[in-house]
C-alpha cells in the first residue's frame, strides 16, 4: 500500500448468540436441523403472533459489552426496520436504532508490536433472518436460522489496513469465545461482517467516501477483499477519479468486489419503535452481578499463566491463544502437579498433533487426565522420555490409559541396578577404543557408550541411572 | 323450538344456569337464526355448525358434571381478525384466503377454557380499517335497526349480530373506536379494555400501541362477565400488564351517589347531530339524578386526535400488514421475482382502504417526514394522554357521545375517507391515551336508530366505568329494545 494514502476501514460484526432458544419464541437456536423444522408461527411471522424477548440474550449482548468496556445503557429498546426481502418473515427486523444495550467500548489489537485501540461505537441485540437457498430453477426459504439472537458490534472507522481488520476480528472472536458468549464458528455462520472502507490523500483530514462489501464470512475473505478494495479505491483516486459511494459485493472466485446497488437505491428502512415488546430496563444490581461473573479475559490470563505458573511469556501467549487449549492445559497442569511439563508437552507434541492434522483441541482423543498420568509417570521415573513419547502417539491415536499402554507395550523404565550394570560393562567391554577416548578427555565419547546401553536396553534403562553406572566405571 | 319463542326474554346466560334450556338448543336454535338474520345483515363471514354443535354437547357435560362456570356453553362469535386454530383468519380480506390458523389467540383460548361455545368468525372492516364495515371482502354489513345503514366500523359484524340476536355475544377489537362506535351505531353495549388489560396474542395487528380486544354485549352486565375471564396478564404478549384481575361482575353494584363524573368540553361540539347531542344530555341528567355530581373538565389537545391517531396508526399498520407477502401463507400472484411477486400479490389482494392506509403509515415514516410526522404525533399522544390524567384527578369517569352521528347511510361516507375518519372524533382518545371505554345505549334518533352514550375511565378503571354504565343502564329500558330484525325475525 502506497504511504500517500490513509485507509480507513469500519467493521460491523454479526454475532450469533449462544443462547439454548431463539431471541422471541421458544425455538431451538441450533445449527444444522432439517430445513424448517426449528420454526413455530412466531419465528414465522404468522399472523397474530407477538415476540417475546429471551432475557439471555440480553445477558450475554451485555457481558459482551462489559468484556469490551461498552457503556451499557440502563434503558433501552427495540424498533423495527423495515425492508421487503423473502428472509424476512415479517418484512421486518426487530432490531435497536437509538437506544442499543451496549455504546463504546473498544477492542485491542497488536499492530507491528504494538497494542492499537479499536473504538466500538455500539452493540445492539437484534434477530437473525432466513437463510435462502438457490437451487435449478427455483429457490427456497430455510427459516430455521430467522430469530437466531444476533449482536452487532459496529466499530469506528479506526483499522488502517486490511491485515487490521483481520487482526480485530481474531481479537473479538477470542474474547467472544472466552466469553461463553458464541461459539464463534465461522463455517456455521455464528460470525459474518458488513465492511465499510475508504481511502484519502495522506494530507487530507476528511475521510474518503466509502463503500460498504455485504455480509463476508470468513475472515480470509475480509483480509483478501479489503486488499482488493483498498488497492482499487487507490487506483481510482491516483487517476483523477471518484470513489462512489455504493454496496459492493466480493466475488471469492475471481477475487474482486463488484459494485451491487450504489446510494441512490439505498433502503430507507423506516424506523420506529417496536409496540410489540417493553423497553429493557436494566438495574445496577443486574449488571453487577453480570460483570462479577465475567470470565477472565484473555490478556489476563496470560499474565497470570506467567505468574502463576512461571511460564515465559511468549508460551503464556500461544497457551491463552485459544480457549480450549488453554483449559487443557490448566487442568493438566493442575492434575500433574507439574505446569513446566505440562506446558512442554501442550506447546510441543500437542501443538504439533493439532496443526498436523487440522484439529480442534476438543477433537482429540487426548484427555487432560490422561495427559497428566503421563507426566506423572515421567515424573516417577516410571517411564523415559522415549517411552513417554511413544505412549503420547499411542493416546493420540487411540486414546486410553497410559498405563496401560506402558503395560502392553513393555515401555516400563528398568531402574534394577544389576540389569543396568550388565548392559554397562558390555558395553565398555564391547568399545576399548571410545573408553581409551573418554579417558583422554574426549567427554562425548560417553554420549556414545550411553547409547549403547539404551539401544541394549530396547530404551527402557534409566538414563540418568545409567549415566551414573558408566561413570562409576569409568571414572574408577 | 317452543322454549325459544319468546327469544327476548330467554337471551341470557341465566337461561343456562337454571337449565331452562341446554347449550346444543340454544346453539341449534342461534345457527338457525344466523341463516335467517344474515341473508339481510351479513354479520358471519362463515360458522362451523358441526364443530360449534360439538362444543356445546362438551359444554352440557361438563355443566352436567357440576364444573361450570358462568360462560360454560355461552354462545360467543368471534371478529374474523383473532387468531382460533382450525379456523380461517381472513381479516376480511382476501390477502388471507385460504390461511388456517395453527393456533389460538389467547383470549379465545381463555373463552375456551371456560367452555364458551365458538359460533363463527365475524364479519368487519378488512384488517379492522374502517368505521362502516363497508371496507369487507365478504360484502358490507347491514344495520338490524335499518339495513340500508351501516352497522358502524370495523367490528361491525360484531355488533349486527348481538343486536340481531344472532350470537349471545361476540368479541371485537378497538383500534380506534372499532368496538364502541359499533356497538353504539347497533344499540348494544361495548367495552374497550385499556391497553395492557386484555392479551393481544392472536389478533392479527393493526396498530399495535392502539390494538385492544374487547366484547361486545347485550347487557353491561355480560360485558363484566366476559372481561373477567378475557382478562389478565399473559407470557404471550408483553405489553399485557401484571396487574390482578378483579371479579367485575362485583363491581356492579349500587346507584352512583358519590361519585364525580366529568363532562369534557371537547365532546360537546359545533356540527354534532342535535338529536345525538339531546340524548346525551339526557343521559348525563339521569346519572346525576343517580347520584354522581357532574363537573365540566377540559381535554384541550382533543382537536389534534384525529390526525395523530391516524398517523401513528397507519404507520404501526404500515410494518404490521408488510408480512402478508405471499411466501408462507394465503394469497399469492405469481411475479418475476420476489419483490415483483410482492408488488402483485399486495395490489391485487389488498382492498382500497388498506391500501390507502399501508401508504400513509409508509409515507409518514419515510425519512424526511418522519420527524414531522411520525416524532410529533408521538409527542401530540403524551399531550392527549396527560390531559386524560389531568382530568381523571378531577373526577372519576368521564361522559362523552361514542359518535358525532348516528349510524350512516350505506354508501354516504365511502366516497370521502376524511369525512369518515372524523367520525372517529370521540373515540380515538382512548385508545391514544391507553385508557378503558365503554358505550352503552342511551337512546334512539327520529330515524329510529340507536345512539350510544361512552363512558371513559382511567387505564385499569373497567370496575368504575362498569359499575357506572350497569346504574345508567338498569334505570333506562334502551338495552331491552330489540331491532326490527331482532334474531332474523322480521323482513
Ligand atoms: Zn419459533
Amino acid at each position: 500500500m502506497s504511504d500517500a494514502f490513509k485507509v480507513s476501514i469500519g467493521l460491523e460484526t454479526h454475532v450469533q448468540l449462544d443462547t439454548r432458544s431463539k431471541i422471541w419464541c421458544g425455538c431451538a437456536n441450533v445449527f444444522g436441523s432439517e430445513p424448517n423444522t426449528d420454526v413455530c408461527p412466531v419465528c414465522l411471522g404468522y399472523p397474530g403472533t407477538m415476540p417475546v424477548l429471551n432475557r439471555e440474550a440480553v445477558r450475554l449482548t451485555v457481558m459482551a459489552g462489559l468484556m469490551l468496556g461498552c457503556e451499557i445503557n440502563r434503558y433501552s429498546k427495540f424498533d423495527r426496520k423495515s425492508y421487503f426481502y423473502p428472509d424476512m418473515p415479517k418484512n421486518y427486523q426487530i432490531s435497536q436504532y437509538d437506544l442499543p444495550l451496549c455504546l463504546g467500548g473498544g477492542v485491542e489489537i497488536m499492530v507491528d508490536g504494538q497494542p492499537k485501540n479499536i473504538r466500538l461505537n455500539r452493540i445492539h441485540l437484534e434477530e437473525d433472518v432466513a437463510k435462502n437457498n438457490h437451487f435449478e430453477g427455483f429457490s427456497g426459504v430455510d427459516f430455521n436460522r430467522a430469530g437466531t439472537p444476533l449482536m452487532e458490534i459496529v466499530s469506528e472507522p479506526d483499522l488502517s489496513s486490511a491485515e487490521e481488520a483481520f487482526a480485530y476480528l481474531q481479537a473479538l472472536k477470542q474474547m467472544l469465545v472466552y466469553g461463553g458468549i458464541s461459539e464463534c464458528n465461522l463455517e456455521q455462520g455464528n460470525m459474518r461482517c458488513d465492511i465499510n472502507c475508504s481511502v484519502r490523500p495522506a494530507a487530507q483530514e476528511q475521510l474518503g467516501t466509502k463503500t460498504e462489501i455485504k455480509n463476508m464470512n470468513t475472515f480470509k475473505g475480509v483480509l483478501r477483499s479489503l486488499t482488493y478494495e483498498i488497492k482499487r479505491q487507490i487506483d481510482v483516486v491516483s487517476s483523477g477519479g471518484r470513489v462512489v459511494q455504493e454496496t459492493r459485493r466480493w466475488d471469492d472466485e475471481a477475487g474482486v468486489t463488484r459494485s451491487m446497488r450504489s446510494k441512490e437505491d439505498a433502503h430507507d428502512y423506516r424506523y420506529f419503535p417496536e409496540p410489540d415488546l417493553m423497553p429493557v430496563v436494566l438495574s445496577e444490581q443486574e449488571i453487577e452481578g453480570w460483570r462479577a461473573s465475567l470470565p477472565e479475559m484473555p490478556t489476563t490470563r496470560r499474565q497470570r499463566f506467567v505468574d502463576e505458573y512461571g511460564l515465559p511469556d511468549y508460551d503464556a501467549g500461544v497457551l491463552v491463544a485459544d480457549k480450549a487449549v488453554a483449559d487443557f492445559f490448566e487442568a493438566v497442569a493442575r492434575d500433574a502437579g507439574n505446569p513446566k511439563a505440562a506446558s512442554n508437552w501442550m506447546m510441543t507434541e500437542m501443538l504439533r498433533v493439532l496443526s498436523a492434522d487440522d484439529l480442534e483441541i476438543a477433537d482429540i482423543k487426548v484427555t487432560p487426565a490422561a495427559l497428566a498420568v503421563l507426566i506423572r509417570l515421567v515424573d516417577e521415573k516410571a517411564i523415559n522420555n522415549t517411552g513417554a513419547k511413544e505412549v503420547f502417539a499411542e493416546l493420540v491415536a487411540n486414546g486410553g490409559d497410559p498405563k496401560a499402554i506402558v503395560e502392553a507395550k513393555g515401555l516400563a523404565q528398568v531402574s534394577d541396578t544389576g540389569a543396568l550394570n550388565t548392559w554397562v560393562e558390555e558395553a565398555i567391554a564391547a568399545h576399548p577404543n571410545v573408553v581409551d577416548d573418554y579417558r583422554g578427555g574426549k567427554r562425548a565419547a560417553l554420549q556414545f557408550l550411553m547409547g549403547q546401553v539404551m539401544r541394549a536396553s530396547q530404551g527402557k534403562a534409566n538414563p540418568p541411572m545409567v549415566l551414573q553406572a558408566l561413570r562409576d566405571k569409568l571414572d574408577s | 323450538m317452543a322454549k325459544f319463542a319468546d327469544h327476548n326474554e330467554t337471551f341470557s346466560l341465566a337461561g343456562l344456569q337454571q337449565g331452562t334450556f341446554s347449550s346444543v338448543e340454544w346453539v341449534t336454535d342461534l345457527l338457525q337464526r344466523i341463516e335467517r338474520s344474515d341473508k339481510t345483515i351479513n354479520a358471519y363471514i362463515s360458522t362451523d355448525g358441526e364443530w360449534a354443535l360439538e362444543q356445546a354437547k362438551a359444554a352440557d357435560q361438563r355443566r352436567a358434571s357440576g364444573e361450570a362456570g358462568p360462560l360454560c356453553g355461552a354462545p360467543i362469535g368471534v371478529k374474523d381478525v383473532l387468531n382460533v386454530q382450525g379456523q380461517p383468519c381472513h381479516c376480511a380480506s382476501r390477502i388471507l384466503e385460504g390461511y388456517t390458523s395453527p393456533y389460538d389467540a389467547t383470549a379465545v383460548s381463555r373463552l375456551r377454557d371456560q367452555g364458551a361455545v365458538l359460533l363463527g368468525r365475524l364479519n368487519m372492516d378488512e384488517f379492522a380499517m374502517g368505521s362502516t364495515n363497508e371496507n369487507s371482502a365478504f360484502g358490507a354489513v347491514r344495520n338490524p335497526w335499518n339495513p340500508d345503514f351501516v352497522p358502524g366500523g370495523s367490528s361491525g359484524g360484531s355488533a349486527a349480530a348481538v343486536a340481531a340476536g344472532s350470537a349471545w355475544a361476540a368479541l371485537g377489537t378497538d383500534t380506534g373506536g372499532s368496538i364502541r362506535q359499533p356497538a353504539s351505531f347497533c344499540g348494544r353495549v361495548g367495552l374497550k379494555p385499556s391497553y395492557g388489560r386484555v392479551s393481544r396474542f392472536g389478533l392479527t395487528a393493526f396498530a399495535s400501541s392502539l390494538d385492544q380486544i374487547g366484547p361486545i354485549t347485550q347487557t353491561v352486565s355480560d360485558a363484566a362477565t366476559l372481561l373477567t375471564a378475557l382478562a389478565g396478564h399473559d407470557a404471550k404478549d408483553s405489553t399485557s400488564l401484571k396487574q390482578a384481575v378483579p371479579d367485575y361482575s362485583s363491581a356492579l353494584k349500587g346507584d352512583l351517589r358519590g361519585m364525580r363524573l366529568g363532562l369534557p368540553k371537547q365532546y360537546f361540539i359545533e356540527g354534532m347531530d342535535q338529536e345525538v347531542e339531546a340524548a346525551v344530555r339526557q343521559a348525563t341528567e339521569q346519572c346525576r339524578e343517580l347520584g354522581a355530581e357532574l363537573v365540566e373538565v377540559s381535554l384541550p389537545h382533543t382537536e389534534y386526535a384525529i390526525a395523530t391517531y391516524y398517523i401513528i396508526a397507519t404507520a404501526e399498520a404500515s410494518a404490521n400488514l408488510a408480512r402478508f407477502d405471499g411466501v408462507r401463507y394465503g394469497a399469492r400472484e405469481a411475479g418475476s421475482d420476489p419483490l415483483d411477486q410482492y408488488g402483485k400479490t399486495r395490489a391485487a389482494f389488498f382492498g382500497p382502504e388498506v391500501k390507502r392506509r399501508i401508504i400513509l403509515g409508509t409515507y409518514v415514516l419515510s425519512s424526511g417526514y418522519h420527524d414531522a410526522y411520525y416524532l410529533r404525533a408521538q409527542q401530540v399522544r403524551t399531550l392527549i394522554r396527560r390531559d386524560f390524567e389531568d382530568a381523571f384527578k378531577q373526577c372519576d369517569a368521564l361522559l362523552t357521545p361514542v359518535a358525532p352521528t348516528t349510524a350512516y347511510r350505506i354508501g354516504e361516507r365511502t366516497a370521502d375517507p376524511i369525512q369518515m375518519y372524523l367520525g372517529d372524533i370521540f373515540t380515538v382518545t382512548a385508545n391514544l391515551a391507553g385508557i378503558c371505554g365503554l358505550s352503552v345505549p342511551c337512546g334512539f334518533s327520529s330515524a329510529d336508530l340507536p345512539i350510544g352514550l361512552q363512558i371513559l375511565g382511567p387505564a385499569f378503571g373497567e370496575e368504575t366505568i362498569l359499575r357506572v354504565g350497569h346504574a345508567y343502564e338498569q334505570s333506562t329500558d334502551w338495552h331491552v329494545r330489540r331491532p326490527p330484525l331482532w334474531a332474523g325475525t322480521a323482513s
